[in-house]
């Protein structure tokens, strides 16, 4: 359990250890001043216990401030400062249970706690890159999805896996326009759901995740646009066909079910060539598989991307 | 009142520009604010352009005649929001790559609307001063200015497709400007 493979990395990617450190520090001075900012109703999250891990970006990365008020997270509207006026306070995380169904041999409903508790957990920087064309650099805390999905033993049909999110109008009053059609759910393939760089996320810059940041539970996959790491997972489905995901049935021309970062495939109404790093001013170039293809690239051999976008 | 209708409107419609000027000095356009800049000037040159199409209905529902001195100067300030607009886009956003400006033109529907909308409200402007009305005569300049009718359709268009999932605010301008148009047709037929 202790010794795990490290995801393959490249060595320039690993941050020098002190620069690291300082890093760190700095930003938790800036996230405990950030929050104490806010408003009084948004307590300050729980600090996790985790270990650094070894996936970083050499990149500065985005003050938590940005990060957790700049959301797409239209259960909680639609306005990029909705979910953070609107999801704390109202979306209740704790108990959370979590659903586990499908060709697996152990299947059932887990509490979050049971669900996380077995595991270590560790800090990854990845960026983030959002189909709307800006992205982010975040340190999420987790645990590798694929040891998660293990422990319910998913049988020789499960191909792939499907993901819900919450719906409860209750808790979300976004639910009430049928933009989409909730619940939200999202979906990978086996293998891309045991992947190393899929982290299964419960916390954000040392802390338990914010609300509108997909408390408490949130699926973190780098190399694919924001919408496909899902918020707020209450139910995981082990599936032998490949699963309906929201903004796939909303727009199947606009969004596919692979959704990889892919500078040569434009979405149809804008260009994804470039992209807006949230902080900076000029554009910067989007990296084909957001900057992760030596690591995931081999999933994808022999395919048309372009056809499979 | 009606003398100082207009300098208060004048007035009135510098307000957003200030408020976007002022949020811009303390640094308070939010997370990304090339996108808050674009799209609050793009906001305000739609619901300009809309301001100056309800002038006429307006004045035909009010019989208040005074209103119609604003309509010259409400759809130049639309003209100016949407300069504002389209020189933040290209200079702003994307600083002035003009291979990407124009690949956007060729390639984004939403972004090609929006160009024709621009295009068709230049020769408006232009011909706009006392001096042009004259030239031109005026059957012919009220001609030339029903350009504005198809502009806006593009301008609701324009945002209408821009928009990624939630619809709902272009649909409200969408109604204002069937509103706008329609009061127009009736008047006509009454005539």
């Amino acid at each position: 359990m202790l010794i795990r493979p490290a995801p393959h990395i490249r060595e320039s990617e690993i941050t020098d250890q002190r620069l690291y450190l300082n890093r760190r520090s700095f930003m938790a001075l800036g996230a405990g001043l950030g929050a104490a900012a806010l408003l009084p109703r948004r307590a300050l999250a729980a600090p996790l216990d985790y270990t650094k891990g070894v996936v970083t970006v050499d990149e500065p990365q985005t003050p938590f401030e940005a990060a957790s008020t700049y959301n797409n997270y239209y259960e909680f509207g639609t306005d990029k400062e909705d979910p953070a006026r609107v999801a704390p306070g109202r979306l209740k995380v704790a108990p959370w249970n979590v659903a586990v169904s499908g060709e697996c041999a152990k299947p059932g409903t887990v509490a979050l706690e049971d669900l996380i508790k077995p595991h270590r957990l560790e800090e990854r920087i990845t960026r983030l890159r959002c189909v709307e064309a800006w992205s982010m650099v975040i340190p999420w805390v987790g645990v590798p999805l694929a040891e998660v999905l293990k422990r319910f033993e998913p049988t020789s049909k499960a191909k792939y896996v499907e993901f819900t999110t919450l719906a409860d109008r209750d808790q979300m009053p976004g639910l009430r326009s049928s933009i989409l059609d909730w619940p939200y759910t999202e979906g990978l393939r086996m293998d891309e759901a045991m992947h190393p760089l899929t982290l299964l996320a419960v916390g954000m810059y040392g802390r338990e995740l914010p609300a509108q940041n997909g408390a408490p539970l949130r699926l973190v996959v780098p190399w694919k646009y924001g919408f496909k790491s899902i918020k707020s997972i209450v139910r995981i489905r082990f599936s032998e066909t490949q699963p309906a995901t929201a903004w796939n049935k909303y727009a199947p021309r606009e969004y596919g079910f692979y959704s990889n970062v892919n500078p040569a495939v434009d979405h149809p109404r804008w260009s994804q060539a470039k992209e807006r790093r949230i902080g900076e001013f000029r554009r910067r170039d989007t990296l084909p598989f957001n900057g992760y293809a030596e690591q995931v690239a081999g999933l994808y051999a022999g395919m048309d991307l372009k056809a499979n976008y | 009142m009606a003398r100082w209708l207009k300098p208060s409107v004048f007035v009135l419609a510098l307000l957003p520009l200030a408020w976007l000027a002022g949020r811009a000095l303390t640094d308070q356009l939010g997370v990304n604010p090339v996108e808050t800049l674009n799209r609050f000037l793009g906001d305000w040159a739609l619901r300009f352009l809309l301001i100056a199409l309800a002038v006429t209905p307006l004045r035909r529902l009010t019989h208040w005649a005074p209103l119609a001195r604003l309509r010259r100067m409400l759809g130049l300030f639309a003209f100016f929001y949407v300069c504002l607009h389209l020189a933040s886009y290209v200079g702003v956003d994307l600083f002035f790559d003009w291979a990407a400006l124009w690949k956007d033109v060729a390639k984004r529907t939403y972004i090609t609307l929006g160009m024709a909308a621009v295009l068709l409200l230049v020769p408006l402007a232009v011909t706009s001063t006392d001096g042009m009305i004259r030239r031109l005569g005026g059957r012919v300049w009220r001609r030339l200015h029903m350009l504005v009718f198809p502009a806006a359709i593009l301008g609701v268009a324009h945002y209408w497709m821009m928009v990624k999932a939630d619809i709902r605010q272009p649909l409200l301008h969408a109604a204002v400007l069937a509103v706008l148009l329609g009061s127009r047709l009736w008047a006509m037929r009454r005539a």
